[in-house]
């Protein structure tokens, strides 16, 4: 299948400050990419370049085969953007914006109608529809900005900080919507927040100071942790000095670290470049007979691949094979 | 179209959300009032017109379109929806047309409710109603064109008083230069070719023309043209902000 969103050699250059450095990727129908980065990486600015409110210095994007700008508005018919901060004009109620997008969006009649109420259903804004927008708090008017990316019901969704300010429930219910829809759209979200990424993305690109520094599914890029793989096991205090000695003579363990925990001590196990040492710690374990109460491989950890990446002390975090 | 009059009707709307353009309209029909009243002499001329009401309208325009027009673009620029507007499938033309169009249609409902004068004018005397009519014509031009002008120099900023004191300042520019007050300070500074060419580009003589019942094509054009050239500015300022 062809992809969605092709993004080539993105730049924009704010004044002597390179913002957003050559990104070049691309998004398929079913893909729902985390677009991730520290503050000021330039992930917003990349995605209002996408979304066609930005021009770009250089490079451009084409959604659904349609350049950004050649055919602008090709492609904002055919995109559902959440502008970062999600404005929406304040003195407007729920009910008459929502009305507004849909004719903007050129729908009349009986659709205008039935547009309107299916993105207030799919967002849950049913009992604030006649409140004026300014008079909401964060999470609904965050609901809101998504009810007008979804109203048109569009093949591509760029969405700049889905969930940020919704509480744990909204977040679920945001990221259940996300999931649904995914598999009939290419959806691009950026977040901080590395679990949604495990929990919700099928590719996560991670953008640090303007440039492109991962790609990949969030297996992948977790699998590049020194974690990837380790074992953590729980044993008594009084087996702590035998679970050390024999976890750090296995030859495949690069490392072991040491947290007291609720009167357990857990012991991790790093792995030499990220290889499977389950087996050899359980025989190692058995052998010093010290007996867990607890064992656990772990996948990786993608907070720490994130900062590695992210800051450039790739030699801290990431295991020697990545 | 239908994107066009959607911008319109929610940019109009805005307009009566908050208490704003009410005050707006009994401020600018109580300045109108005292002015053509006690200034104008409305009643000690003794004439049955309109005159010393349509006079004003350029001065109070100076003041009160600015005020109508500061928020179009700033506003949207603050608080960030401008971002919305334009990534919605809005053209930017029906973006630029839409705003002005709905400042205009306001002053307009701000100008049909000095109704009073006309009724007053009949009552007293019997006035010719044609000239009546261009001068409401001219005055909804010469709005026509400060609008143009403000909402243009709203796109410059998100601060809403710098977009006001800066199209107070445009739209004085393009009157007081026909003004002959200023010509005859001026004359011996500037070479006449100069001043020839500023009174072409002054709004208030074609304006005063059209009040005194002469509505001539040429100045009609020049309205129109006016109005084109402020509103393709307006689109440029707005496309270049993009490129940031």
């Amino acid at each position: 299948m062809t992809a969605m969103i092709e993004v080539e050699g993105l730049t924009k250059r704010f004044g002597p400050v390179l913002a957003v450095d050559g990104i070049s990727m691309s998004v398929r129908r079913g893909e729902v990419l985390g677009f991730l980065g520290p503050n000021g990486a330039g992930k917003s600015t990349t995605m209002k370049m996408i979304a066609g409110f930005l021009t770009p210095t250089a490079g451009t994007a084409r959604l659904c085969g349609h350049d950004v700008l050649a055919e602008p508005l090709e492609v904002k018919r055919r995109l559902g953007y959440l502008p970062e901060g999600a404005p929406t004009y304040p003195d407007m109620t729920v009910l008459a914006f929502l009305r507004w997008v849909a004719s903007v969006r050129g729908f009349a009649g009986a659709e205008h109608r039935a547009r309107v109420e299916r993105a207030i259903r799919l967002t849950s804004l049913g009992e604030v529809l006649y409140y004026p927008i300014e008079a909401l708090s964060k999470g609904f008017k965050r609901r809101v900005g998504l009810a007008q990316a979804l109203l048109h019901d569009p093949e591509v969704l760029v969405l700049d900080e889905p969930t940020d300010g919704l509480d744990p429930n909204q977040k679920h219910e945001v990221r259940r919507l996300i999931t649904a829809m995914a598999p009939q759209k290419a959806i691009v979200i950026s977040t901080h927040i590395l679990e949604e990424v495990e929990a919700i993305c099928t590719r996560a690109v991670v953008i640090a100071r303007g440039r492109l520094v991962a790609d990949g599914s969030p297996e992948s890029l977790a699998a590049r942790s020194r974690w990837h793989n380790a074992v953590s096991v729980r044993v008594l205090p009084d087996q702590r000095e035998a679970a050390i000695a024999a976890l750090e003579a296995l030859p495949g363990v690069a490392r072991v670290e040491v947290a007291r925990t609720d009167g357990l001590v857990t012991i991790s196990a790093l792995p030499r470049a990220g290889q499977p040492i389950e087996a050899a710690v359980r025989q190692a374990l058995s052998a010093a007979s010290v007996a867990p109460r607890e064992l656990r491989i772990e996948r990786g950890r993608l907070d720490e691949v994130f900062r590695a990446i992210t800051t450039g002390r790739a030699a801290d975090a990431l295991c020697e094979a990545a | 179209m239908r994107t066009l009059l959607a911008v319109t009707r929610r940019e109009l709307a805005a307009y009566f959300a908050t208490p704003v353009a009410y005050v707006f309209i009994v401020i600018f029909l109580v300045l109108l009032g005292a002015l053509t009243f006690s200034v104008g002499a409305f009643f000690e001329r003794g004439q049955a017109d309109l005159a010393p009401f349509f006079t004003f309208h350029p001065w109070l325009y100076l003041l009160l379109i600015p005020a109508i027009t500061m928020r179009l673009w700033a506003e949207e620029r603050r608080t960030g929806t401008i971002e919305l507007l334009l990534t919605l499938p809005v053209a930017m033309w029906q973006a630029v047309l839409g705003k002005f169009l709905a400042a205009w249609a306001f002053t307009g409902i701000a100008l049909a409710l000095t109704f009073p004068f006309v009724v007053i004018v009949n009552w007293l005397g019997s006035p010719d109603n044609g000239v009546i009519v261009a001068g409401y014509a001219g005055s909804l031009l010469l709005a026509g064109c400060y609008l143009a002008v403000g909402a243009a120099v709203s796109a410059l900023t998100r601060n809403q008083v710098i977009a006001f004191v800066l199209a107070t300042a445009a739209c004085f520019v393009f009157t007081v230069f026909g003004s002959p007050v200023v010509a005859g300070f001026v004359a011996d500074a500037i070479p006449p070719a100069v001043l020839e060419a500023a009174r072409r580009i002054s709004l208030i003589g074609r304006y005063e023309s059209i009040t005194r019942g002469v509505i001539s094509a040429r100045d009609l054009v020049f309205f129109a043209t006016f109005i084109a050239f402020w509103l393709y500015a307006n689109a440029v300022i707005v496309e270049l902000k993009k490129a940031g």
